[in-house]
């Protein structure tokens, strides 16, 4: 029986992450991600949950903590947001390339210089290339979905690479929400016991861990690892379904709203499209097909079916919540490119930069991309091909 | 020695041979090197449990010459003899001189 509650997107997950019970948890606080381990570390000081939290000085050494850990042969968990991610940069290519799959929450909030504690997309998009899986989650039911179905994906015995579930800071950790827990035995059944493949721990079959790599091989072992990416999809799929049969909630690789008969269409990661599938809607209304596509899995991203989904469109723009700095386009919108890349026919593709450091998206500015998008697929004209919305001149 | 493919190779780059070092030589160079004085050795063989490589041959219970492919010159095993009644086994010397 599914229970019912209204919690914040930061309980919602460290519910998850108590329901699976890990065996080793490093952490450092930060905001927005702190109360979500605070929460889970109230959890280990009430015995109920056997997990060791390991007490670090920083996100480099919860990492390190974590790879170690890791490596023992442990499940192992962490949290971060923003400069904590940074900080654990180097260590995140450790954690992937030695293929250890930890699960780590990331509460998306902006970088510094300025300083700003509020959410944005530039903390995730930063690691995006370190080998990670990357599942997005646009509200606290999202995000406690993911969270569970993290640790079967990053486990499989085909796949063994860390994972980040990603949410919004503040609007997400934050902001309380009616959303349905599984039973904790439920959660326990589903993502089962944990096997490392060649543990530090197992004395009878000794193993050495990252040893120095040259010219001979080290092109071998990047190939290797790239061919594991290119499996993730699949492994996402099949937890997906089996999720669907435990808690009646479907999840794919991305989520489609109104796109199948749509001409002009957005593509939009995690809370932003709620906000933006009600203004679909009131497009629709008005006689307008719009539609709107929602990443999930962002990494490895599924560039095949993701241009499948889009190709028909006759405008698209895809809206980034952080922006890619040099010269280029949003991080999301240099992904669609490539997916759109291979067809003859496809739409007019524009970006737009929206919400840094927090800064509301109303629909108001989904309504401005979407007039422009009607515009666009009446002339065949773009005016302008990325554009910051919501911002003062 | 036949290179693996990408296919072949352990996942994680973890090494599940034990001392498969033995493999490859590791120690083409050093700043300095380890010389065993045969007559100040007690044969305690401290130094082939403290060499983090395998560098210090040992047959029959007793140590035998340095195999220097291993040793990178650390030095561990000339602070670890004891030697005979204060005279080292073992002594640092700078290469090259």
């Amino acid at each position: 029986m599914a229970k019912v509650v209204a919690v914040t997107g930061n309980e919602a997950v460290a519910v998850a992450l108590r329901q699976v019970n890990p065996d080793v948890c490093a952490a450092y606080p930060i905001t927005p991600q702190s109360d979500m381990m605070q929460r889970f570390s109230g959890f280990i000081s009430d015995g109920r949950v056997k997990t060791e939290l390991i007490l670090v000085e920083s996100e480099h050494s919860a990492m390190s903590s974590c790879v170690g850990a890791s490596a023992a042969g442990g499940r192992v968990i962490t949290a971060t947001s923003s400069q904590g991610l940074a900080l654990m940069w180097e260590i995140l290519y450790i954690a992937s390339g030695t293929r250890l799959p930890i699960v780590m929450p990331v509460v998306n909030r902006a970088l510094s210089a300025p300083l700003n504690i509020h959410g944005d997309h530039s903390d995730a998009m930063g690691a995006r290339d370190t080998g990670w899986i990357q599942l997005w989650s646009e509200n606290a039911q999202e995000a406690y979905d993911n969270a569970i179905q993290a640790f079967r994906i990053a486990e499989h015995m085909d796949i063994r690479l860390p994972i980040m579930v990603c949410m919004d800071g503040f609007i997400i950790s934050h902001s309380i929400e009616r959303i349905e827990y599984l039973e904790d035995e439920e959660v326990k059944n589903f993502v089962g016991e944990f096997r490392q493949l060649n543990p530090l721990l197992d004395i009878e079959h000794p193993v050495s861990y990252g040893p120095l790599i040259l010219t001979d091989y080290y092109m071998e072992y990047r190939k290797a690892q790239d061919e594991v990416e290119s499996k993730v999809a699949k492994v996402v799929l099949e937890v997906a379904q089996d999720f669907e049969k435990l808690s009646g909630r479907k999840y794919d690789l991305f989520e489609t709203y109104r796109l199948d008969d749509a001409e002009i269409g957005l593509v939009i990661l995690n809370s932003a499209a709620g906000t933006s599938k009600d203004v679909v809607d009131e497009f629709r209304s008005r006689g307008i097909k719009a539609g709107l596509l929602k990443p999930r899995l962002y990494r490895p991203f599924p560039y095949k079916e993701t241009g499948e989904a889009l190709k028909h469109l006759k405008a698209l723009c895809v809206l980034d919540r952080a922006d890619a700095f040099g010269g280029s386009f949003g991080p999301v919108y240099l992904d669609i490119a490539t997916s759109l890349y291979p067809y003859k026919e496809k739409p007019a593709l524009i970006n737009k930069i929206y919400g840094l450091g927090g800064r509301d998206y109303m629909p108001e500015h989904a309504e401005f991309v979407l007039d422009e998008l009607v515009d666009i697929a009446q002339t065949g004209t773009v005016k302008s091909y990325k554009e910051y919305i919501g911002v003062r001149e | 020695m036949k290179l693996k493919g990408w296919k072949e190779v352990n996942p994680g780059a973890v090494i599940t041979e034990a001392g498969n070092a033995v493999e490859i030589k590791t120690g083409s160079w050093r700043s300095s090197k380890p010389i065993w004085k045969e007559e100040n050795c007690i044969q305690c063989l401290f130094c082939w449990i403290y060499c983090p490589d395998m560098s210090v041959k040992v047959k029959d219970g007793k140590r035998e010459e340095f195999d220097y492919d291993y040793c990178k010159g650390c030095g561990i095993c000339a602070v670890e003899c004891p030697g005979k009644k204060g005279n080292k086994a073992i002594i640092m010397v700078e290469e090259g001189n």
